[in-house]
């Protein structure tokens, strides 16, 4: 028993930093219709820039956060004005192509400038907490606690404000939203902005507790990109709900069965759950595309 | 005769080129690298009937080809089976794999069905990497036989122990692959293929079962996917989880989009000139990926046809002229 609650405890971490990452690329999917393949780089970025604020400039935790997460959402601004706004009217596949283009350049850029190898950033809260013979490190936590807040500040920002509530607009019908003034550049690049300054929250969170690599951003990408089909295109509870079933499946799977093939069960469980349902858990019917 | 000679000389002239060239180039490494191209163009060809063609992107390729590459290695090197033997058992397992994942998977559409078989992949990958077993893990399996010789009655012995032979052995396979390709893309079915690319709903109502014509392009894509799988395997003479790797699968990707996606000769031709390309930009050393991937941008957004479209483009603008004056 104690070993299954600790494995959801390590289920919902992975599940809640799962979300937040899936979260932005949802958002940029249900907006401009854009496969950002490159969503796991900016991730890997987000925690490089944490790592040589703290070290080399001196930075505390948090602050090395916040402007990890402004850093990465201007370079989420250049990279939708580079290569996505040319693309935008480019059928299916080739927004994917110029992602992955973009993925080879920025995970090259970092081995060349920084290395191949690992660093670590220093825990800034190494203290453990017991509670029913369940171990938690507090910035294991932290990261549930930190994923809950930007959750919720982000639905708070998208139902309550007019900012937010563009995106929706966007999302939903884009020539209606041009026809009663949305700028729709506007929204797209600030939609790219939250999704990459998000990711870089994300980085940033989980640095502490595993190392960072060059390339530690694919596989991340890759797994958001299984959340947020998992979850439904453009869905933002899918991207929750499905984040956290996928951190479950891999903590669970992982602990009871083989820690070499939890990756399989979560893309096994993937490819099962859209065998039943073809649009994602939370999808709705889509056409064509 | 003259007629056809007259359609076709252009074709005629690359087969003839394609049947000399191991006497041109001498240079263990450039032939290498050429025998290797042929190689990877089964492999991107196989991708463009399923991507191309049929409108599907399946990212699960290279595992297909890793598939073919573990099928031969472990029936040549564990079992002792002869190449030619081995070499239509993996393909057939190969497209008997893709028919069990395809009838899933293709119950997907678009994005969903790309990253479907992304995770498929993703799960080969893994399995090759960890059936101990099997697949030697991490390691690998090392020392898989060069195929095995072929005695024609009153020819003789084929042997493939020389680069010349492996060559032509590759290019044999790459010619019917091509052959495959033109009849079936031609055919009625080529012409369902194209309907599902174009408009799957509409294919549907005219009365295509566009489930059953899907899987038969994933079965075909797959089994020559792991025919040149099998091919790599044999000429290379070891294999590793690598060949499963995401990596590959973007290659092809690479060479039937830049190459020039829904032409037969776009994938050979992206095939030949990416490697070639990236053999120039050696001496850039560390930075010779980074500006890989800005060229990979910089042709999809400008040149999304690849270029087998700026081909096109420029043959139509000179008839133009030629008309014109």
């Amino acid at each position: 028993m104690e070993l299954f609650l600790q494995q959801v405890f390590n289920g919902v971490m992975l599940g809640s930093t799962y979300a937040i990452v899936a979260l932005g690329l949802t958002m940029v999917y249900g907006i401009l219709h854009v496969p950002n393949f490159a969503h796991g780089s900016m991730y890997m970025l987000g925690a490089y820039v944490c790592f040589f604020l703290i070290t080399i400039f001196g930075f505390a935790y948090w602050p090395a956060v916040a402007v990890s997460a402004i850093v990465l959402a201007l370079g989420g601004i250049v990279l939708e004005f580079l290569v996505y706004k040319p693309l935008r009217n480019a059928p299916g596949v080739n927004p994917f192509i110029a992602a992955l283009g973009a993925l080879i350049i920025l995970e090259n850029a970092v081995v060349v400038l920084w290395g191949p190898e690992g660093h670590r950033i220093p825990n800034p809260y190494p203290g453990i907490i017991d509670v029913i013979g369940i171990t938690m490190s507090q910035q294991r936590l932290l990261v549930i606690a930190v994923a809950f807040t930007m959750i919720f500040l982000l639905q708070l920002f998208i139902k309550k404000t007019t900012m937010g509530s563009t995106i929706e607009a966007v999302a939903q019908n884009k020539e209606g939203a041009t026809l009663v003034g949305i700028n729709v550049n506007r929204v797209s690049a600030m939609t790219f902005a939250i999704s990459t300054g998000l990711a870089a929250i994300a980085a940033c969170m989980v640095a502490p507790i595993f190392m960072i690599s060059p390339s530690m951003g694919a596989l991340v990408g890759l797994k958001a990109f299984v959340i947020v089909i998992l979850g439904g295109m453009g869905s933002i509870p899918g991207a929750i709900v499905g984040g956290i079933i996928l951190g479950l499946i891999e903590a669970i799977g992982g602990g009871y069965f083989s820690a070499a093939y939890k990756d399989v069960f979560g893309f096994g469980a993937l490819v099962l759950i859209l065998a039943i349902k073809p649009t994602g858990l939370f999808g709705k019917e889509i056409k064509g595309r | 005769m003259m007629k056809w000679l007259k359609a076709n000389w252009f074709y005629l002239v690359v087969l003839v080129i394609a049947l000399v060239v191991p006497f041109l180039i001498t240079n263990r490494y450039y032939s290498q690298v050429i025998t290797m191209s042929c190689l990877f163009a089964i492999g991107a060809l196989s991708l463009n009937l399923i991507l191309g063609y049929t409108g599907q992107a399946s990212l699960a390729h290279g595992g297909f080809f890793a598939i073919g590459a573990y099928g031969v290695a472990i029936l040549t090197y564990t079992l002792g089976w002869n190449f030619w033997l081995a070499l239509p058992a993996a393909a057939l397992l190969s497209a008997f794999i893709g028919f069990l994942v395809g009838m899933p998977a293709l119950r997907t559409r678009g994005s969903y069905f790309a990253i479907t078989t992304l995770c498929l992949g993703e799960i080969i990958y893994l399995v090759a990497g960890n059936w101990m077993e099997l697949t030697g893990g991490h390691n690998g399996i090392v020392g898989i036989p060069v195929p095995s010789p072929i005695i024609i009655p009153g020819v003789g012995k084929l042997t493939f122990e020389t680069q010349i032979m492996q060559y032509y052995l590759v290019l044999f396979f790459l010619l019917v692959t091509l052959f495959v390709m033109n009849r079936l893309v031609k055919s009625l079915k080529g012409l369902t293929f194209m309907s599902i690319r174009n408009n799957e709903d509409l294919a549907e109502a005219v009365g295509i079962n566009t489930f059953r014509t899907k899987l038969l392009s994933f079965v075909v894509a797959n089994f020559f996917a792991a025919l040149a799988g099998g091919l790599y395997a044999s000429l290379i003479g070891s294999i590793s989880p690598s060949v499963a790797s995401i990596a590959l699968t973007f290659n092809f990707l690479m060479y039937a989009l830049l190459g020039g996606i829904a032409t037969l000769a776009g994938p050979i031709l992206g095939a030949f000139v990416m490697p070639i390309l990236l053999e120039y930009m050696q001496f850039l050393q560390d930075y010779q990926m980074i500006l890989f991937g800005a060229l990979l941008i910089v042709v999809i957004i400008y040149f999304p046809r690849g270029f087998m479209g700026l081909f096109t483009t420029l043959r139509d603008k000179l008839k133009k002229i030629k008309v014109g004056a």
